[in-house]
């Protein structure tokens, strides 16, 4: 401080120019480092991928595959049945984010425009479930769809996300509704408008990012979800990716090189789909903001 | 006269058709909430009384339950190691994990709100881990973490370090998943990093005419400006470490030496491999009790160190 206000005006500026640009270096350097490291596991992964059996047990490890063993993924493909379980993730994918992306939207459109007593009360409510611990309803849940004779169906992991789709993406919607100007839907309202018309032809066509970003979120949920199809799926054939990756692990432990084709089959549409619209994904949770 | 009447009535009647106006509207945002309210009470509310009553139970899966009162919880804290080991091992995990991968987050989301060139490819690539299915980067890390041809040893051998057992060390493996934890921090770093970009820009330049460096912006206005969203963050991870489930399950079964026995493994294997439903429940209830516990201190303590915009609340 005694430093900077003693020099001339001239210079100080200069130095704050050349801190800043030293700044800007390090942020540059670190965030570098910092992808490295992010991305050095994912490296490993592929490279272990395309390796034969023989020099995936080489140490220390060679990071560049020779020979290219892309029949890891054939493999893979054809000792477990891929197909069929990624068929069945979709049957479970598709419904469950159609459900979260309508009743989600609904109930938030309730509580961004809708003027009624209990409002945010109810609001309030839902909310305490963002704390709540999954642990203290698996059991009772499970015992409810076990004597509905649900158990072994695609049921129990769909039909939750008809109800609400969870009050994260209940918030995200009514943050991002609450930016669209309420003359517009009045207008529609003048026009005779009932409020399912609203939102229908006004409020999501503005929403798209958001709605994005809870369909992808949902996909995302269900893609990766592993307690959930662990516990109500009992039968090979109606096992989801990660419940069939799991049993690929019991069955290859020591095929590492197979293990690997596999963990990337599973992991490469979460990131291809990641990739293609994270534009909306990033940006509609940092520009809906998390602002009460 | 005639007109005066008029009046009154259309006034009479546009109140009157403000009221059916509310209630219709009202009628109408129940029914738009009903899937959530309804899911609430089905979910939510339903199956957190029923595991309390399913907790004071003896209910073999295969049989019917009958009520044993306190049995379930006079086993598990008198006469059951398990139950201990895995508590410990659970807060040991979070105890570690949570402020560590906190302020990895908040170091990821300070540096991707800097005025750099590629911003978006960077904050992809330290998003991108984090949407990776826990099973499969369990399976990644597994391997990563292998003490004979995994890339870690690989690494310490190059600056001549000495193996390590990692996940099949009964002293590295909570350490090790805690590593695997700080490779996932994206979606807090992204929640941050939404908290970043809200802080007034007029708030740094002050710092700045008053001579302060970037230390001093870090300190007195990017944190306590942030509080809000650290405590959101920290409540969420909290919960979140106290519930890990898939790594241990899939990496280490519990072991080695019940190491990495976590609580809700030990519940997993209570409730759906023992088929004990009473005793699970049980499990079940101390932990939401722990967490509600939990939640209400860092609430509590909030007062003293989250600042509000706009005053004290």
């Amino acid at each position: 401080m005694a430093t900077i206000s003693g020099s001339g005006t001239a210079s100080r500026r200069m130095g704050a120019a050349a801190r800043r640009r030293l700044g800007q270096g390090i942020a540059y350097a670190l965030c570098i480092l910092g992808s490295i490291i992010m991305l050095i596991p994912l490296a490993w992964l592929v490279r272990s991928s395309v390796m034969t059996l023989g020099q995936i047990f080489i140490f220390p490890p060679q990071w560049i595959p020779d020979p290219l063993a892309l029949s890891n993924y054939p493999d893979a493909f054809t000792t477990v049945p891929f197909l069929l379980y990624f068929k069945n993730t979709m049957t479970i994918l598709m419904p469950a984010v159609v459900g979260t992306v309508v009743t989600s939207s609904l109930a938030a459109f309730a509580f961004a425009r809708l003027r009624w007593r209990g409002r945010d009360l109810v609001f309030g409510f839902l909310m305490t479930t963002l704390m709540l611990p999954y642990v203290v309803t698996l059991i009772p849940t499970f015992l409810v769809w076990s004597h509905l004779g649900l158990v072994n169906t695609f049921v129990p992991l769909i039909l939750p996300a008809w109800f609400g789709g969870g009050i994260f993406n209940i918030f995200l919607l009514r943050q991002f509704f609450r930016t669209i100007p309420r003359e517009l839907d009045e207008s529609a309202v003048i026009d005779g408008a009932n409020p399912i018309q609203v939102l229908w032809y006004i409020i999501a066509p503005l929403s798209r990012p958001a709605l994005i970003t809870v369909a992808i979120f949902s996909a995302l949920a269900v893609w990766n979800d592993f307690l959930g199809p662990l516990i109500y799926l009992n039968d090979s054939n109606k096992f989801t990716l990660a419940l069939g990756l799991n049993s690929f692990v019991g069955l290859y432990s020591s095929q590492w090189q197979l293990l690997m084709a596999a963990s990337t089959m599973v992991l490469a549409p979460a990131v291809v789909v990641f990739l293609i619209a994270q534009r909306y994904f990033v940006e509609g949770i940092t520009l809906t903001g998390m602002k009460g | 006269m005639a007109t005066f009447d008029l009046r009154t009535l259309g006034a009479k009647t546009s109140s009157g058709g403000l009221t059916t106006q509310r209630r219709r509207e009202a009628m109408w945002a129940w029914l738009c909430v009903a899937p959530a309210v309804l899911g609430f009470a089905l979910l939510s509310v339903g199956p957190i009384v029923a595991s309390f009553l399913i907790s004071f139970t003896d209910w073999p899966i295969v049989s019917t339950p009958h009520w044993v009162g306190l049995d379930n919880y006079r086993q598990m804290f008198t006469s059951d190691p398990l139950f201990w080991q895995s508590l410990k091992v659970s807060f040991i995990y979070s105890l570690g994990s949570v402020p560590l991968d906190m302020l990895f987050a908040f170091a990821l989301a300070v540096l991707l709100n800097q005025k750099i060139r590629g911003l978006p490819i960077f904050r992809t690539i330290f998003y991108l881990p984090s949407i990776i299915p826990y099973i499969a980067s369990s399976v990644l890390f597994m391997w990563f973490f292998n003490p004979d041809f995994g890339l870690l040893n690989a690494i310490l051998g190059v600056f001549g370090l000495p193996k390590l057992q990692w996940i099949y060390s009964t002293t590295l493996v909570i350490p090790s998943l805690i590593l695997m934890s700080m490779w996932g921090v994206g979606g807090m770093m992204i929640i941050f990093l939404a908290g970043l970009q809200g802080v007034p820009r007029h708030l740094y330049e002050a710092v700045e005419v008053d001579g302060g460096n970037a230390w001093h912006k870090l300190w007195h206005v990017t944190v306590p400006m942030l509080t809000p969203v650290i405590l959101f963050n920290l409540v969420l991870s909290i919960i979140g470490a106290l519930q890990t489930f898939t790594q241990a399950y899939v990496m280490t079964q519990g072991g080695p030496d019940n190491a990495s026995l976590f609580y809700v493994l030990y519940l997993y294997r209570t409730a759906f491999q023992e088929g004990q439903m009473g005793y699970a429940s049980a499990l079940a209830w101390v932990l939401f009790v722990i967490i509600v516990v939990l939640s209400v201190l860092v609430f509590r303590s909030s007062g003293r160190w989250v600042y509000y915009e706009g005053g004290e609340k």
